[in-house]
C-alpha cells in the first residue's frame, strides 16, 4: 500500500510504568513512549522493546485478540494489552503495567501459567454417547460456542479472589476450567458426568458468584450465569438431592 | 552424546504446534509412535488460532453437487495449474473425513436446518464448501486438536526453541534448542522429525502474521540440505486492516465476503467487475489483492489508502452472529461499527504457498527421516492459495506426514547426536551476547521488512527484486554483528537474533526464485512479465544449498494423469 497510509502523527507522549525483574525482586521503571492514533498497549511494549530495552519479556502472538497471549495488568485490571487503547487511559498520569499475580513470575510481564494446563489435564475429554448419530441443531449447539470462544487468556483465572488471593490451586480450578468443563457436559452428544470432578478435584464449591471472572472476560462469555451456577446446580443435583442420595447410599450398600 | 545438555528422546519430534504439527503429533501416537511437540508459544496459540473463515471441504451439506472432483479443480485453477496435482487430489478426497473426524473428537461448527455442518461462500470456490464457526473457525481446529492431543499422551515442550537440526551422515538424527523462560539449552533425539512451524509473513512489514512467523523450519530444513519448492509464491490477502496505524495488516476474513459483503473505491464503484465480473468479490486472492492494490495507486482509494469493504446491507444481528471477532475487532480497535458502515481494507502479507519440497503421499523431504507439513511445506496450493484450503491442509497433511514419520522410524535405528554440531549451535546462539558494541536485531529486522515490503510485494520487477538482493547482502554483515543485551532469561531480543538469520535466509530464497520465474503467475505478479509463459508454468523453482551456496534450478512439473486431466477439462 501506499506510503501516506504509514505517514502517522505523533499526537503525544504517554509514559509506561512498566514492571521490570523476575522472582527475585523488581520495580516499575518509567518509559517515554510517542503515541500514534489507535495505539493500543501491546504497541506500547513493542515500542519499548524496540527502540529502548530489547530484553523487555512479554507474551504475544496474534495481536487481535484471539490468541490469549498479551494478558497482562493495566493500571491495575487484568486485560488484553492488544485490545486496550491508549486513547481509553487517562494519559496525564503514567500507565501501569504488571504481570498478572495469581501466577508466579517469570520475568517482567510473563507469568507461569503451566498449572493452567495441568488442571486442564485432568478433565476427561469429550466421549460421545454410544451409537449417536452425528446430527446436532443451531439452537443446540448455541449455549456451548459461548464457552468455545474462550481464548485462554486466562484473565479470569487471574482476578479470581480464590486463586488470587487464597492462592487455593491445589484444590481449585479456577473459571476457566469451569468454562471448559460447562462446554463438554453441555455438549449435545457428551455422555459422561464430570459431576464428581467439579465437587472433589475442581473445588466448584469454593465460588461464591462474585462474577469478577465475567466482569473480565474479552470474549464476554457470561461464565459466571451460564457456566458455573448450572454447574453447581448439576453438582447439587447428583450429590445433595435427598433422593438421590438415599439412592446412592441403598446401591452401595 | 553430550553430557551437558538436556536431551529428551523420542521416535518422532514435531516442531510447531498449530493444526499441522498437532495432527501428525496425534496420528504419530496413533501409530504407537512416541511423540514429542517443540512449539515456540504456549501450546494452543499458534497461527492456526487465527484462521477465522472456514476448513474447505468437500462434504456438500449445502450444496448436494459438491465433490472432490470440483474441490479438486477449484485448487488446480486458483493455484494456476503448478500445484502438485497429487496433492490437490489427496486434499479433495481427504478433507470431509478430517471434518468429519474433529467433530467427533467434540468440535462443534455452525449447523444446517437439518442437523449438519454449515458450509459456507468462499473465493475461488465453486461451491458452499467452508465447513466453518463464525469466524473463528481456526481456534476451533487448534482447541480440538490440542485436546485431543494432550489426553492422547504427547510430550509437548512448551515456548521451547529449535535453532539447528542435527543429522547423522545423510539422515537427521534430533535437533538443539533452548527454552525461551530460561535460556537453557536442550536437544531432543529422534528418528523422524516433523517441520510445521508455517511462513515467513514477519519478513513483511504489513502482515498478518505474529512474532513466530520467522521461516523457522524451512531455514532449518534448508540448512539441513532439503530442497525448497516455488518461494517466489508468496500470499497477500486482500483484507488487512488499514487504519489506524497500529492495526494496520490485521487480517479481515474473507467470510466478510463470503456473506456478501462487497467492495467499493472512493467512487463508490464496485470495481472487482473490471477485475473479475464473473466472480466479483469472491474471485481467487491473488485477484483481489492486486484489485485494491491498484485501486489505490490510481488514487480511488479510501481514506486512509485501502478500499471500503461493506457488510452492512445485511441484518446487524446476522453480521453480530456470523461474524462477531471483525465486529468487535472494528469496534474496539478501530471505532467502526461495521452493522453501520463499511470497513476499510487493504492487502497484507499473510502465506506461504511456496516451502519445503515434500513427497505428496507421505510429507517427507528430500533428506530421508526429514517430514513438512503444512505451510511450511509446499505443492498443494501451486501459485496461490484458495482461502479455507489451509486448514483442510493442515488436517490431511498433518496426519500424512505423522503416519508416515511414525512409519519411518519404525525402519531405522535412531542416530547420533554429534558433538561438534551441537557445539556449534550453541556457539552460533551465544555469540550475540559476546558482543559489546553491535547492533540490535530490532533495527535490522525493520529494514529487512521495509524493503521486503516496497521491493518483493504484489506487483514484482527484475529492478526491485535485483535491489532487493543487493539490500540482503548489505543486511548480512550485521547479522554477524548483532548482539543481545540483559541475561538469558525470556530475552525478546535475544530471541529474534536467531528468528532475523532464518527471515533472511529465506527472504533471499524467495526474491531469488522470484526474481528467475519471468512471467505472471497466481500470487506472482511481474511488471516486466505480465502474462503465463507456457514454459515456466510447467516448471517448478527449486531451492538447495549446495556447499555453502544457495543455489536455484528449474525441474519439470510431472505430467498429470488423464483421469485428473479429464477433471479439469469438465467446465462448471
Amino acid at each position: 500500500m501506499p506510503d501516506a497510509t504509514m505517514e502517522t502523527s505523533v499526537m503525544d507522549e504517554a509514559v509506561l510504568r512498566v514492571f521490570r525483574g523476575g522472582p527475585d525482586g523488581g520495580q516499575p521503571v518509567d518509559y517515554q513512549v510517542p503515541v500514534a492514533p489507535g495505539m493500543v498497549v501491546l504497541d506500547a511494549l513493542h515500542s519499548i522493546q524496540n527502540r529502548q530495552s530489547p530484553d523487555l519479556a512479554v507474551r504475544w502472538n496474534c495481536k487481535a485478540g484471539k490468541c490469549g497471549s498479551c494478558s497482562a495488568e493495566v493500571n491495575g485490571r487484568p486485560r488484553l494489552t492488544c485490545k486496550t487503547r491508549l486513547d481509553s487511559l487517562p494519559l496525564d498520569q503514567p500507565i501501569t503495567v504488571s504481570p498478572l499475580k495469581a501466577f508466579p513470575l517469570i520475568k517482567d510481564l510473563v507469568t507461569d501459567v503451566s498449572w493452567n494446563y495441568k488442571i486442564n489435564k485432568k478433565i476427561p475429554a469429550f466421549q460421545p454417547r454410544a451409537g449417536v448419530a452425528w446430527k446436532m441443531y443451531q439452537r443446540d449447539v448455541d449455549r456451548v460456542q459461548e464457552f468455545r470462544k474462550c481464548i485462554e487468556c486466562f484473565l479470569c483465572q487471574d482476578v479470581c479472589h480464590v486463586l488470587r488471593d487464597h492462592a487455593k490451586h491445589e484444590s481449585f480450578g479456577g473459571p476457566r476450567f469451569f468454562v471448559r468443563t460447562a462446554c463438554l457436559e453441555m455438549h449435545p452428544l457428551d455422555g459422561i458426568s464430570r459431576s464428581k470432578l467439579l465437587k472433589d478435584e475442581l473445588g466448584l464449591g469454593l465460588c461464591n458468584i462474585t462474577k469478577c471472572c465475567t466482569e473480565v472476560c474479552p470474549e464476554e462469555i457470561h461464565i459466571t450465569d451460564n457456566a458455573i451456577i448450572p454447574l453447581k446446580e448439576r453438582v447439587v443435583d447428583e450429590y445433595y438431592d435427598p433422593v438421590m442420595m438415599l439412592v446412592r447410599k441403598i446401591r452401595s450398600a | 552424546m553430550t553430557p551437558p545438555y538436556e536431551t529428551h528422546e523420542h521416535d518422532v519430534l514435531i516442531i510447531g504446534a498449530g493444526g499441522a504439527g498437532l495432527r501428525a503429533a496425534i496420528e504419530g501416537l496413533a501409530q504407537g509412535a512416541r511423540v514429542g511437540l517443540v512449539c515456540k508459544s504456549l501450546l494452543g496459540k499458534a497461527h492456526t488460532v487465527m484462521a477465522e473463515g472456514g476448513i474447505a471441504a468437500a462434504m456438500g451439506n449445502v450444496d448436494r453437487a459438491d465433490d472432490w472432483r470440483t474441490h479438486f479443480r477449484d485448487t488446480m485453477r486458483g493455484g494456476k495449474f503448478l500445484n502438485n496435482w497429487r496433492m490437490a487430489q489427496l486434499h479433495a478426497q481427504e478433507a470431509p473425513e478430517r471434518v468429519r473426524e474433529l467433530e467427533q473428537w467434540g468440535a462443534l461448527f455452525d449447523r444446517t436446518d437439518d442437523g449438519q455442518i454449515l458450509q459456507r461462500a468462499f473465493g475461488g470456490h465453486t461451491f458452499k464448501r467452508l465447513c466453518h464457526v463464525g469466524d473463528r473457525t481456526g481456534l476451533e481446529l487448534i482447541r480440538t486438536l490440542q485436546d485431543r492431543g494432550v489426553q492422547q499422551g504427547i510430550d509437548v515442550f512448551m515456548e521451547c526453541t529449535i535453532t539447528r537440526l542435527i543429522k547423522d551422515g545423510d539422515r537427521i538424527a534430533g535437533a538443539f534448542g533452548y527454552w525461551r523462560e530460561q535460556g537453557r539449552f536442550v536437544t531432543f533425539k529422534a528418528k523422524s522429525i516433523v517441520i510445521a512451524t508455517g511462513g515467513i509473513g514477519k519478513a513483511w512489514k504489513i502482515t498478518s502474521n505474529s512474532w513466530e512467523y520467522t521461516a523457522d523450519g524451512m531455514a532449518l530444513a534448508y540448512e539441513a540440505g532439503a530442497e525448497l519448492l516455488d518461494m517466489e509464491f508468496v500470499q497477500f490477502h486482500p483484507t488487512g486492516m488499514v487504519w489506524p496505524p497500529g492495526v494496520q495488516g490485521i487480517l479481515v476474513t474473507e467470510a466478510v465476503r463470503g456473506e456478501g459483503g462487497t467492495l467499493r473505491n472512493n467512487r463508490g464503484e464496485r470495481f472487482m467487475e473490471k477485475y473479475d465480473a464473473k466472480r466479483m468479490e469472491l474471485s481467487t486472492r491473488d485477484v483481489v489483492a492486486r484489485a485494491i492494490y491498484t485501486e489505490v495507486k490510481d488514487g480511488r482509494g479510501s481514506l486512509h489508502g485501502g478500499a471500503y469493504l461493506d457488510i452492512s446491507h445485511k441484518p446487524a444481528e446476522y453480521v453480530k452472529k456470523k461474524l462477531p471477532s471483525m465486529y468487535h475487532q472494528f469496534k474496539e480497535l478501530a471505532d467502526v461499527d461495521i452493522t453501520t458502515g463499511p470497513m476499510e481494507v487493504g492487502p497484507t502479507c499473510h502465506y506461504m504457498m511456496g516451502g519445503i519440497r515434500v513427497d505428496a503421499e507421505t510429507g517427507q523431504s528430500s533428506v530421508p527421516g526429514l517430514f513438512a507439513a503444512g505451510e511450511a511445506a509446499a505443492g498443494l496450493h501451486g501459485s496461490n492459495r484458495l482461502g479455507g484450503n489451509s486448514l483442510s491442509d493442515l488436517l490431511v497433511f498433518g496426519k500424512r506426514a505423522g503416519k508416515a514419520a511414525a512409519d519411518h522410524a519404525k525402519s531405522v535405528q535412531s542416530g547420533a547426536l554429534d558433538a561438534a554440531q551441537l557445539q556449534d549451535a550453541e556457539r552460533e546462539m551465544l555469540a550475540p551476547f559476546e558482543r559489546t558494541n553491535g547492533e540490535f536485531p530490532y533495527e535490522i529486522h525493520r529494514d529487512l521488512q521495509d524493503f521486503m515490503q516496497s521491493l518483493v510485494g504484489i506487483f514484482r520487477t527484475e529492478e526491485d527484486l535485483q535491489k532487493a538482493l543487493g539490500e540482503l547482502e548489505k543486511l548480512k554483515p550485521r547479522l554477524e554483528r548483532m548482539r543481545a543485551d540483559g541475561s538469558r532469561m525470556f530475552n525478546p531480543g535475544w530471541h529474534l537474533t536467531r528468528d532475523l538469520r532464518s527471515m533472511v535466509l529465506i527472504s533471499e530464497a524467495v526474491t531469488r526464485s522470484a526474481l528467475a520465474r519471468r512471467e505472471s503467475r497466481g500470487a506472482h505478479s511481474r511488471m516486466d512479465y505480465p502474462n503465463f509463459d507456457e514454459t515456466w508454468g510447467k516448471q517448478n523453482n527449486i531451492i538447495v544449498r549446495r556447499g555453502d551456496q544457495m543455489t536455484l534450478e528449474q525441474r519439470s512439473v510431472s505430467e498429470m494423469p488423464a483421469e485428473l486431466k479429464a477433471i479439469l477439462a469438465e467446465d462448471k
